[in-house]
């Protein structure tokens, strides 16, 4: 069997809180060979930049991982600086949410994206720079060459988050990390952008955790999706059957609260309640306040991840709801 | 009744680029406009000009009826413009302080806004954050130790919490899970309802934009490509670039890089 380009096994991260530690991902498993691209997605709050911020080891200041996360066969956790910066440079790209937050502000665009090349890989500056002006040009910036020469600040929300992603794509990682990389993007551009993705995933063998809330997003890009609430993963399937067979009352909820672009409804379909911390969610199911469907074993135990019907869902009435779930409309 | 937001041929230049091109709109008293268009085509820079934090190169801008194309003179003008318009940005977390918990910032907007004393101030603090989904905790948290979306809901509660006349929402639940942006899309339009309040929304997702919009604009390059009613718009757009929008939102069975197949 080969090793997975990316395996999570029961990951924990906890922040120092006055009341002792609190968790914010409760046990997260999940594994991720080359080539494939995985969907996260889920509520605002549950931990999806969290993990993949451990993935790096990029985690808040006083945060402690445990569980195992394993790059290729390695041991995250327990590489040397050497290895981790060759872990970053060159194994995992991370796309942050929040472009202006993680691009300094004092320096040009043209010296944000060549850096890595000139420093860490020995290429010269002006082919180093021919580089960046090629990709910008293939995430749709115009003009890049006067681009190299602007700040942070002169550039919009969405250049500055294809600008990110640019300096990803130069690096050519073994694995990206995309964390809502197309929110910023009008679709045309964000079209385009997955696109390119894509391509690297299926010519590069490249893999992707892609992070959104554009569930019909995920399900064109990756092959599979994961959803999570409160710091756990409640449900994992295949891209291509999420609409026809989610099961967990979460993911249903999901399903139901979008808007339509043909018609502008009354009201949205919020799940009611008020979302909850992983911290929060007491020794039963993190979703059991907000659930229609709670019987007393939804509070007095924790549901665990189990298959069913080729995905896995974490709930304990999965079984008894089922059918209800198969009739959700597609 | 003069409108919520009235601009004619609002142009800004930046150095030699034109990032606003004659732009022109009204938001009736209570209406809701929607701004959709490709990245870079200057909505934020429209933004920003209305709440003052860019001037215009050229045109103009009144907001209730009273002319906003030059800076405010003096900080009772000033406290009467942000009175009159909040803003939600783009990215929350450069623009809230990070030094301030969440429940500072609004309390802030509360004291400069409203004549609440502490304890109307502390019923109204705790109204605004149930509203926006957050928990007592949270909301003390500070920005860094809050997720995107928590951030973003942070920005809305203090917007609102000024009760403006019109509220500027710059891709401001781009960032947040459907279902809870579900919840913010209901209060939105709840509180429209209920005050008469006026939006501009900016934002990339069309289904949104449909949702909580009565009219909406469509920018290119600094230029209006095509405006008019939400659904005419939407539904049967008369130009190239608003079609090619339209086809590229992801529906089922949508591919990336190419052409949605077609709609039945
Ligand atoms: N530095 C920190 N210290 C303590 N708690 C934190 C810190 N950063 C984030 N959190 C908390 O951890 C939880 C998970 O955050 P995370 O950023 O992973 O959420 P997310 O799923 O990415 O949400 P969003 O969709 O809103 O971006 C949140 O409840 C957040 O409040
Ligand atoms: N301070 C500035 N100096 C120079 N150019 C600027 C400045 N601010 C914005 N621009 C330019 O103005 C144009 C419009 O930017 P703006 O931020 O308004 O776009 P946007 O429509 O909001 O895009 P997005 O959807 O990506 O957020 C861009 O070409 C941008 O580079
Ligand atoms: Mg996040
Ligand atoms: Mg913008």
């Amino acid at each position: 069997m080969t090793v997975p380009l990316l395996e999570l096994s029961g990951l924990t991260v906890e922040v120092p809180a006055e009341e002792g530690p609190r968790p914010l991902l409760d046990g997260i498993d999940l594994s991720l060979d080359a080539g494939e691209a995985l969907g996260l997605v889920g509520e605002s709050g549950s931990g999806k930049s969290m993990t993949v911020r451990a993935v790096t080891r990029l985690l808040p200041r006083g945060a402690e991982a445990g569980g195992s996360i394993r790059f290729q066969g390695t041991d995250v956790a327990a590489m040397d600086a050497g290895a981790l910066r060759r872990y970053r440079d060159q194994g995992v790209g991370m796309i942050f949410q929040d472009p202006r937050a993680h691009i300094n502000p004092t320096r040009r665009i043209g010296s944000f994206l060549t850096e890595a090349l000139t420093r860490n890989r020995g290429v010269a500056r002006r082919e180093a720079e021919a580089r960046a002006v090629a990709v910008l040009a293939e995430v749709g910036i115009d003009d890049p060459g006067r681009r190299l020469r602007q700040y942070p600040h002169e550039l919009s929300g969405g250049m500055l988050q294809r600008v990110m992603i640019a300096s990803v794509l130069l690096a050519e990682p073994r694995l990206i990390l995309a964390d809502e990389p197309t929110t910023a993007l009008d679709v045309t551009i964000q079209s385009e952008v997955v696109g390119i993705l894509d391509r690297l995933r299926r010519e590069r063998g490249m893999g992707m955790v892609f992070i959104t809330h554009d569930l019909d997003l995920a399900l064109a890009v990756c092959g599979r999706v994961a959803v999570m609430y409160a710091g756990r993963i409640v449900e994992v399937r295949a891209a291509e059957e999420l609409h026809r067979r989610a099961a967990h009352p979460y993911t249903l909820g999901l399903l139901g609260s979008r808007p339509s672009i043909d018609a502008r409804a009354e009201r949205l379909d919020a799940v009611p309640g008020r979302p909850v911390s992983a911290y929060e969610a007491g020794t039963g199911c993190a979703f059991a306040d907000r659930c229609a469907q709670v019987r007393p074993v939804c509070r007095e135990r924790r549901p665990e991840l189990e298959p069913f019907r080729g995905g896995l869902v974490r709930c304990h009435r999965v079984a008894e709801l089922a059918p209800a779930a198969e009739e959700v409309p597609a | 009744m003069s409108a919520a937001v009235s601009v004619t041929g609002l142009t800004k230049v930046f150095g030699s680029h034109t990032a606003v091109d004659a732009v022109s709109f009204e938001i009736g008293a209570g209406g809701s406009l929607g701004i959709v268009g490709e990245s870079g085509s200057g909505k934020t820079t429209v933004a920003r000009m209305l709440v003052g934090l860019e001037r215009p190169t050229g045109g103009g801008i009144a907001v209730l009826g009273r002319d906003r194309s030059t800076p405010a003179r003096g900080s009772a003008e000033r406290l009467r413009r942000a009175r009159e318009l909040q803003i939600v940005f783009q990215d929350p977390y450069t623009s809230l302080d990070p030094r301030q918990s969440a429940d500072s910032a609004v309390d802030e907007v509360l004291r400069r806004h409203t004549r609440l004393d502490r304890a109307g101030r502390a019923a109204r603090l705790a109204d605004l954050v149930d509203q926006v989904g957050l928990t007592d905790r949270q909301a003390r948290a500070l920005p860094r130790d809050l997720s995107g979306g928590q951030r973003q809901r942070v920005a809305i509660a203090r917007a609102l919490a000024a009760e403006p006349r019109v509220l500027v929402l710059d891709e401001a639940v781009s960032a947040l899970d459907v279902s809870i942006q579900a919840q913010i899309l209901n209060l939105l339009a709840d509180i429209r309802a209920a005050t008469g309040i006026a939006y501009l929304l900016i934002s990339h997702d069309l289904a949104v934009v449909r949702q909580l919009c009565d009219t909406v604009l469509v920018l290119r390059r600094g230029r209006v490509v095509e405006q008019g009613d939400c659904a005419r718009v939407l539904d049967a757009p008369t130009e190239e670039y608003t079609r090619a929008l339209r086809a590229a939102v992801p529906v089922p069975g949508w591919r990336p890089g190419r052409p949605a197949a077609t709609a039945t």
